[in-house]
């Protein structure tokens, strides 16, 4: 009775299996939101603010109701008192949290803010319709910048934030007034982070659709976070959780911005209900430029206490954050925890001393976005770095070497904090790696030739780490989170032996498909095409927190193998059962349970399945059923790192930067699907190359965005990303029984600091020591003449 | 606004509706084909992810009114290979890891199989110039570029430039 599943089972995790999801998005055959057919589905459009302050007297829709195919418009007035404000899911120590409703009440505060939301028969009618309502409005100053907003004289934006100041956070560990004092230096310095727009080719959607019958509201979104989105939904609308069916399909990309809450899916679910149709609503592009979360929007003044050999004493920081015009769901998370908790990076620094003020501006809300605040802490530490090695005249990556975290020191406690820990690394290891693959020796001495023939070559060898994989849920709500950090894993045993993962992570392109079926298949030693996985359907998922903070694979995949590991552990004791033996004579190998020692004595799974569903030969009080639910509590989070090198041309005639050579050397503990994190590190590469060199989000003083359009906002094309040579060293994380870290981020976080760091080495002929993101041809052209001249004598005028 | 009747031949298939003649092609393909494989990505013609084939050429679906694309011949993703009988050039894909969340993938596909018809052998630059109106946020095309080469190199049966590094 050999079955195909009882070949031996060769593991499937480290191996690079092509994705299952692949055919279907090859042939145009995925499903996202808006390829989703509702019978007689109506269009929405909404009414956006043209100002970025100002106050609203009068909203006139009676034009717009009278337009051809138009089935009704919602403004403030129909949602008073019938749908609650949006709120964030996090909100750090005593931040003020401004009111924020749906639709804009008396003031607008941003270019972009919702102000009325208009339902048609067609897209166009839709289009045409919201174009016909009048708003009057009172126009009001504004301030875009989060510097200029905490002025006295500033325009305010809410009466209970008085300043614009949402709150001030504070995290300090060891000692940095004695730091500063036993230094020989301070070395100081002033950077931006600036803001960026994250920009998922599939724009946000929602379908929804509600059953008057039985009361339901079915809506589709593309949501990272399935479960918490429903009940974001749910709270806010003040309808029970348990009539919402949320789906996911297939999306188009998140990067973060496709987990946070927005007025948008309020409105479409309460109109599907209002109106008594199934309503959708697709952005454009240019919409979601002002309507959906920018990220990053930090001003920060860095000070390094360092001794003259070169070793790093401690690290004070004082930054400006720009929430925007309201609270988004992790807004004031992300440049504070997770921001100044990292920025000593991945350096034995014993004191650190960060103050994070976080202000309110006419500006699109900011959010978490790909690395959402690990790329500014890495940014910070690595230009400070830079800064001490030119300050003090030490090779920068010398002065890295001094200061590394040694691979004999972890767990690490950074700056004797009590609640943080880095699991485990081997900072050297990355670093000499991605030195030697780039040629840091070689390329040092070839750069000083090169220079005298005119050509500007730089070189640098960065590092970066991360902590990710958030819960465990008291360490969450301690933070301030009103969420859990735990995943859920379910595994059902078909009555053939084929089994379905239900999983609460939720892939945005991730591949989990493909690389939750190897963990499981591992689990219960059977092939990949035996196992399916059902993701993004909360009828469907009992619960989960879903996709964000690179914590899929070390929670998520963590709660699919254990799952799938007390799967094996009842099979177990239906085999003993079965073969009439003691539980603890049987053994398992590639989906056949046998008595040790008497291998013919023995049962399949798929026997083994069969029989948890017919139940009549079960141990004495076992249930039937083959079905195993975890919610899986992660002991701790990990830490992500590597080092990253480029290789750097500029042009000094024009400013344009070319990179010659990229090595990224990272440790991500155990690779599930070594294919899968090649991909994710390059992804994650590319946007931060974007970050690094093109794009930038300008508004003008009144708050319009000028880079409101793919026109203005440089989303790297094909022939501006380079050719990366990605690598991975690996030390498995103790804190999971998979042993791995997170890699959806770590390629955003790594690559800022490396290539401005290159760019600067480039030009450090001129002079020049930084050049502030992104480093557009321009920006580096002006830099080079500003160097010019003030190095020539000034002339006087006679 | 008044609709009028539009007939284009859509993957072999006769397609007549009637339409304003303000709609797009993408639309006209998406809402009323019902063909749901090209996708909306911008409004200003910069992503590429509505590409489709138009009597041989690609074109940007966006930048095609309906109305002008009466009587002619349109390729979509749909008409283009299904997922059991996939074409060279997408089997390159999915074997060198060349999509992530798919959205851009449609379109991508349909300019690279235009560069490979014009320049069957193509250098990276070639391939990297041929891509450029195309947008993707979630690769780093290194794997599409990889894709589009090691399609080329099968074709000529030639042995394949690059393969993904799968060493730890």
């Amino acid at each position: 009775m050999n079955t195909a599943s009882e070949a031996m089972h060769v593991p499937l995790v480290g191996q690079s299996v092509l994705r299952r999801e692949d055919p279907k998005l090859l042939t145009g055959r995925g499903r996202y939101t808006d390829d989703v057919k509702m019978p007689g589905l109506t269009y929405a459009a909404v009414l956006r603010s043209p100002h970025g302050h100002a106050r609203i007297l009068a909203i006139d829709t009676s034009a717009a109701l009278e337009m051809p195919g138009v089935v009704g418009v919602l403004t403030h007035a129909d949602l008073d008192g019938r749908v609650g404000d949006i709120r964030p899911n996090w909100v750090v120590g005593d931040s003020i949290v401004p009111a924020h409703p749906p639709l804009a009440c008396e003031r607008v505060r941003y270019v972009g803010e919702a102000v009325a939301f208009i339902v048609a028969q067609t897209r166009q009618q839709a289009a045409d319709a919201v174009e016909a309502i009048s708003v009057d409005y009172e126009m009001l100053p504004a301030v875009v910048d989060e510097v200029a907003a905490l002025a006295a004289d500033a325009p305010q934006l809410h009466a209970n934030v008085p300043g614009n100041l949402i709150g001030t956070y504070k995290t300090s560990g060891g000692d940095y007034s004695a730091a500063a004092a036993a230094a020989d230096r301070l070395v100081t310095l002033r950077l931006l982070n600036q803001r960026l727009i994250p920009s998922a080719m599939e724009p946000r959607a929602i379908r929804a659709s509600f059953d008057t019958a039985d009361e339901r509201l079915t809506i589709y979104l593309p949501s990272q976070v399935p479960h918490m989105s429903r009940r974001w939904l749910a709270e806010t609308l003040r309808w029970p959780e348990h009539r919402i069916h949320l789906v996911a399909p297939d999306i188009g990309g998140g990067f973060g911005a496709k987990m946070h809450f927005y007025a948008e899916e309020i409105l479409v679910a309460f109109a599907a209900r209002h109106f008594d149709r199934p309503v959708s609503w697709t952005e454009t592009r240019s919409e979601s430029h002002v309507a959906t979360t920018h990220g990053r929007a930090h001003t920060e003044l860095v000070e390094a206490a360092v001794k003259s050999d070169g070793r790093v004493l401690g690290i004070k920081l004082r930054s400006v954050a720009n929430m925007g015009a309201y609270l988004s769901n992790m807004a004031t998370g992300i440049p504070t925890v997770n921001t100044a908790t990292y920025v000593t990076g991945n350096y034995d620094i014993a004191a650190l001393d960060a103050e994070v003020r976080l202000v309110t501006t006419n500006t699109t809300p900011v959010d978490a976005y790909r690395g959402a605040g690990r790329p500014e802490a890495a940014y910070i530490i690595e230009r400070t770095m830079d800064a001490v090695a030119e300050a003090l005249g030490i090779d920068p990556l010398e002065l890295r070497r001094l200061n590394l975290i040694r691979a004999d020191q972890f767990p690490y406690t950074p700056y004797g904090h009590p609640m943080i820990r880095w699991d485990s690394g081997n900072y050297e290891g990355c670093l000499e790696e991605a030195a030697r693959a780039i040629g840091y020796v070689e390329w040092r001495e070839r750069q000083a030739g090169l220079r005298a023939q005119g050509r500007y070559i730089g070189i640098a060898v960065t590092c970066y780490m991360e902590l990710v994989g958030m819960g465990n849920s008291r360490t969450l709500s301690a933070r301030g989170f009103d969420r859990g950090g735990w995943e859920s894993a379910q595994v059902r045993v078909h009555s053939d032996g084929k089994v379905t993962l239900f999983s609460g992570s939720m892939p945005q392109g991730h591949g989990h498909a493909t690389s939750f079926a190897q963990i499981v298949g591992d689990a219960l030693q059977l092939p990949m095409d035996h196992i399916d996985v059902v993701q993004g359907d909360t009828d469907r998922v009992a619960a989960g927190h879903g996709t964000f903070n690179s914590r899929s694979m070390s929670v998520g995949g963590s709660a699919a193998h254990t799952a799938a590991k007390n799967i094996l552990a009842k099979a177990t004791l239906i085999a003993a059962a079965m073969l009439e033996a003691a539980p603890e004579a049987i053994g398992y190998a590639s989906g056949t349970f046998f008595v040790t020692g008497e291998p013919q004595r023995r049962v399949n799974f798929a026997q083994v399945a069969r029989m948890a569903h017919v139940a009549n030969k079960l141990p004495v009080g076992m249930a039937a059923g083959l079905d195993e639910t975890v919610f899986y509590e992660p002991k701790g989070m990990n830490t992500p790192n590597g080092s990253h090198a480029a290789r750097v041309e500029v042009d000094i005639e024009t400013g344009e930067v070319t990179i010659l050579d990229y090595v990224a050397v990272d440790d991500i503990g155990t690779l599930i699907n070594p294919m899968l994190c090649h991909g994710q590190m390059q992804g994650g590469l590319a946007q931060g190359i974007g970050q690094a060199l093109y794009e930038g989000v300008d508004y003008d003083e009144s708050g319009q965005l000028l880079s409101g359009s793919l026109l203005d906002y440089a989303v790297p094309k094909s022939d501006q990303v380079p050719r990366m040579r990605t690598s991975f060293q690996v030390t498995p994380s103790p804190t999971n029984p998979l042993g791995v870290k997170g890699i959806g981020e770590a390629g955003c976080v790594a690559a800022p600091p490396v290539i401005v760091s290159a760019v600067c080495d480039a030009l450090r002929s001129f002079g020049i020591q930084h050049i502030d993101m992104p480093m557009t041809p321009p920006k580096v052209w002006r830099a080079i003449q500003e160097a010019r001249r003030a190095a020539t004598p000034t002339r006087s005028s006679t | 606004m008044q609709s009028t009747q539009v007939s284009i031949q859509v993957n072999h298939e006769t397609v007549v509706r009637e339409v304003e003649p303000r709609v797009l092609l993408v639309h006209f393909l998406r809402d009323h084909a019902g063909l749901t494989g090209t996708h909306i990505g911008c409004d200003t013609s910069q992503c590429g992810a509505c590409t489709v084939q138009m009597d041989g050429m690609t074109v940007k679906s966006c930048t095609v009114l309906a109305v002008q694309a009466e009587g002619h011949h349109v390729t979509t993703i749909e008409g283009l290979g299904s997922p059991v009988s996939m074409t060279p050039l997408q089997k390159a894909f999915t074997e060198l890891h060349a999509l992530q969340c798919g959205f851009c993938t449609p379109g991508m596909v349909f300019a690279a199989q235009a560069l490979l018809d014009r320049v069957p052998d193509p250098t990276e630059a070639e391939v990297r110039d041929a891509l450029h109106g195309n947008l993707c946020r979630c690769t780093g095309y290194q794997n599409i570029v990889d894709a589009v080469l090691l399609a080329a190199r099968r074709a000529a049966a030639l042995p394949a430039p690059h393969t993904l590094a799968e060493t730890v």
